[in-house]
């Protein structure tokens, strides 16, 4: 098995000690197959027990190992060693501020995650004795992609928008709120157009595309804030232009 | 120390969790809920479950066949009042999660898809892709966010519960950005924290799967109930353990050794089957014990392929097509490619077994209670128990839903029924002391022992000792090992003296609710002398129904191994039968 000493330059922050982050360089033998979360977890059992960071399924699903990898946002649980060269710079997530070394404060996401209204506000009633909701496999396909994110947060970090109107809802919550809107049992879309659809909502969006091309998941956001513009435009024109048509 | 007054208080906010407190917050818009968890309730390990959930729905399927490859894939020791009433339950539950939103995978008319699963007769199993745990995950997650009485304490480590007066009345948890202890006080508290697999080395558990919550009641003094049955799954990537579902046998992958051989067929599970056309329950469909059991002779013969990663065999899915792959098995694919750099439209993919689910768990009643008045249990952690001695694979998920709604009903009603008045000092005295618990290891002196060295050796003699086939000799050693490194962790002490998100600390604290549930695996497995599904003796090859058709119940003790007691199982219609998965007579 080939094995490759790695400079891994991690930024370090300790808020009951430090004034400042600051980096600590790491030697670390990797295999080539490794991660970065390996290289990490190496330091962790081998070399530092104080360096602190989140990481749980090593598989690319729970979503808690996003940071910044060379200054690109990144699952750490499937950044592959052999891409990288020999020194290997880590940092958190950027446009979150730090708690403590590669962990952010992540509150403000999941606060918009949950101001979406992301679950399903049904159209039709049916007692659970009814039945299943019938749903073809042609209407999944409209949604499913957008019920893949795992929450992982890269495409804040990669969204320049985001960065500098931190009010922005942003593209996971919005590609949530799309998730549901296009769910063919779904019937809540105007419940979530006021948040959606408000100045802080896909109009923040300046549509640089950086969500989609960082998303492991391919949920592509950015396709999801484009036809949610697209369609709130079009209840503003029915809205003022056409007030007898009904939405 | 603050104290957080709470109606019901939960741990863990994976499947059962949600679950748990989705159900509090519709029977009583007015109850005070705390979901309370150590990761945000997405991390949490439900969300990588990919093969499906077991409920009947189909016109060919029947409650009396699920009840049946229930019992006889948990090898008869399952109690059967309580899996009469998970099955009966299970298609409600999973209607409900459809209800609420949940993608699953669908025939061309627009009903809900079932796939075939390991050990069962009839395809039952609901699936979304092979991502159903996580949209399970997060169909629940998202939904208790229409609850504003749910209350989160995301990042919040539990350490101890409170007993007074005979009965659990909250627990103490750590808030990990501040490194404050916090008093959850409440009137019942039910426990859904999840799995101990980390207690081995190779293992399709994430890194929060450490026994935390089994811990919590076993010290408290409620017992760990058949935790000598450790299921293997059969098919694992053999150089970090990351699962390949079983939907890859379901939808007709197949296993072979180094002659390219399916020798499954001469373990009792052929005749051999045509290939791509898999029948159920025999050959790839056999039961997840048998298959790994296989594994294990295949290596003793000499038969399995040697790879960079150790002996495996190999798992066949070129001839489902690229386009099968993808749309039933995509996350399959992609795994492969990242982890292995082998892509099985192309080629066969080299897998071992890998410790995947605990079947033993806290000890509770079919209402999910416990013995301990006040503390209620669902979902891995809990042992009710319709998996017995052996767990059919899409039977857990389910079981979350099932028994994370039944722990919420029964702790509702135990609230209701009366209680003492609560004693604050005798309970901020509790608290205090745990508080202090945690501040000795901040202040104990280095030493020589470190979190990592103890833990590796934990690893190790679980996989030496209490592994895929055990014996007597091997678990004495086991037990032995397990009984010196408790006390050897008496001593240990933490580099991060910061209060601050110290992930030294929990790491500490998971080792130590590791080694409390690996000891109650060693014991408990010692003690049992005979073969019965997950758990199989060399030197106790048969089953022995005359002696052991019983439950074993391990007691905490601090300072020695666990006292073991036993429990009738609870039989009402299955007399225990022979486990047939050949294909010879179906
Ligand atoms: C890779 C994999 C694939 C699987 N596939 C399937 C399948 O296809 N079908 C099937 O039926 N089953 C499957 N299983 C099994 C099933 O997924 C699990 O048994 C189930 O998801 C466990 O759910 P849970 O709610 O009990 O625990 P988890 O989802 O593990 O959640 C535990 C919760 O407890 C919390 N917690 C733990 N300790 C503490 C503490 N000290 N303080 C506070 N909170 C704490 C955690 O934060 C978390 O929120 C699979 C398992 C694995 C590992
Ligand atoms: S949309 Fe993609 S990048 Fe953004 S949080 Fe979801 S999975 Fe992560
Ligand atoms: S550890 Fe779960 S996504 Fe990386």
């Amino acid at each position: 098995m080939s094995e490759r000493q790695i400079e891994l330059e991690v930024l370090r922050y300790d808020p009951e000690k430090d004034s400042a982050p600051r980096f600590q360089t790491y030697s670390v033998p990797c295999l080539n197959e490794w991660v970065v979360l390996d290289a990490l977890n190496y330091v962790k059992e081998n070399l530092d027990t104080t360096l602190s960071y989140r990481w749980s399924c090593h598989m690319a699903v729970c979503g808690s190992c996003g940071m910044m990898i060379n200054g690109e946002p990144k699952l750490a649980c499937k950044a592959f060693i052999h891409e990288y060269s020999d020194k290997i710079r880590v940092e958190p997530l950027a446009h979150f501020p730090i708690e403590r070394d590669l962990v952010t404060v992540i509150e403000d996401f999941i606060g918009k995650l949950s101001s979406v209204k992301p679950y399903l506000i049904p159209k039709d009633d049916k007692p659970i004795s009814a039945g299943e909701f019938k749903q073809t496999p042609a209407e999944l396909i409209k949604f499913k992609q957008y019920t893949l994110c795992i929450n992982c947060m890269l495409c804040y970090a990669a969204c320049p928008q985001y960065g500098l109107v931190p009010e922005f809802v942003g593209p996971a919550a919005i590609a949530l709120a799309h998730r549901y809107n296009q769910d063919s049992r779904d019937g809540g879309r105007d419940a979530r157009q006021e948040v959606v659809a408000s100045n802080e909502g896909v109009w923040e969006c300046s549509f640089v595309g950086a969500c989609s091309e960082v998303c492991p998941k391919h949920v592509d956001p950015a396709g999801a804030l484009q036809q949610v513009k697209v369609a709130s435009t079009i209840d503003w024109y029915k809205e003022h232009l056409m007030p007898w048509v009904k939405k | 120390m603050e104290i957080i007054q709470t109606d019901i208080a939960i741990v863990g906010a994976g499947g059962a969790g949600l679950r748990a407190a989705i159900a509090l917050a519709e029977m009583d818009p007015k109850l005070r809920i705390a979901l309370v968890s150590k990761v945000y309730p997405m991390r949490s390990h439900t969300c990588a479950a990919e093969g499906g959930a077991a409920g009947v729905i189909k016109s060919d399927d029947s409650l009396d066949l699920h009840f049946n490859d229930t019992v006889g894939g948990g090898d008869w020791l399952s109690d059967q009042d309580a899996v009469e009433y998970f099955i009966n339950e299970a298609p409600k539950e999973l209607i409900q999660l459809e209800h609420w939103g949940c993608p699953w995978s669908r025939e061309p008319n627009g009903s809900v898809a079932v796939r075939p699963f390991g050990g069962m007769k009839i395809k039952r199993t609901w699936f979304a892709a092979d991502k159903s745990g996580f949209h399970i995950l997060h169909t629940l997650f998202q939904t208790s966010l229409k609850y504003p009485s749910i209350q989160r304490f995301d990042e919040f480590f539990a350490t101890d519960l409170l007993v007074d007066d005979g009965r659990c009345q909250g627990f103490t948890a750590l808030e990990i950005r501040t490194g404050q202890m916090k008093q959850f006080q409440a009137k019942a508290v039910i426990i859904a924290a999840g799995g101990a697999g980390r207690m081995f080395p190779f293992t399709t558990n994430g890194a929060i799967k450490t026994g935390d919550g089994m811990a919590l009641a076993y010290r408290a003094g409620a017992p760990l109930k058949d935790m000598e049955f450790v299921q293997y799954h059969p098919t694992g990537l053999p150089n970090n353990g990351i699962l390949l579902t079983e939907g890859c046998r379901g939808e007709g992958g197949i296993l072979l050794n180094k002659d390219g051989r399916r020798y499954l067929q001469d373990y009792g599970m052929g005749p051999e089957t045509p290939v791509g056309q898999p029948v159920l329950k025999t050959m790839e469909l056999g039961p997840r014990d048998r298959l790994s059991q296989s594994f294990w002779h295949e290596q003793q013969k000499g038969n399995t392929v040697s790879t960079r990663w150790g002996d495996c065999v190999l798992l066949d899915m070129r001839h489902l097509g690229e386009k099968k792959i993808n749309e039933r098995l995509p996350l399959v694919r992609d795994l492969c490619i990242s982890y292995l750099g082998m892509d099985p439209v192309k080629e066969p993919i080299p897998i071992r077994p890998v410790v995947h689910y605990m079947m033993g768990g806290i000890h509770t009643d079919i209402n999910a209670a416990t013995p301990l008045p006040g503390l209620f249990a669902a979902g891995e952690c809990a042992c009710v128990s319709i998996n017995g001695a052996n767990r059919l694979g899409s039977n857990s998920l389910t079981e979350l839903l099932v028994f994370g709604r039944k722990a919420a009903m029964s702790a509702l009603a135990y609230m209701q029924s009366g209680l003492s008045t609560a004693k604050d000092a005798a309970l901020a005295a509790q608290a205090k002391d745990s508080e202090s618990r945690i501040q000795a290891l901040f202040d104990q002196p280095a030493g020589q022992e470190t979190i990592n060295g103890l833990r590796q050796e934990m690893m190790h003699t679980m996989e030496q000792g209490a592994g895929i086939y055990r014996t007597g000799e091997g678990l004495a050693a086991t037990c032995d090992k397990i009984a010196e490194l408790r006390q050897r962790y008496v001593g240990i002490s933490i580099n991060d003296k910061s209060r601050v998100y110290n992930t030294d600390l929990m790491q500490a604290l998971e080792l130590g609710s590791l080694l409390d549930c690996a000891e109650a695996v060693a014991v408990g497995a010692r003690d049992r002398k005979e073969s019965r599904g997950a758990h199989q003796r060399l030197d106790f090859t048969a089953r022995d129904d005359q002696n052991l058709l019983k439950h074993s119940l391990a007691y905490y003790h601090p300072k020695e191994p666990p006292r073991i007691d036993y429990l009738d199982v609870v039989i009402t219609k299955s007399q225990p039968g022979v486990r047939d998965y050949s294909g010879a007579k179906k």
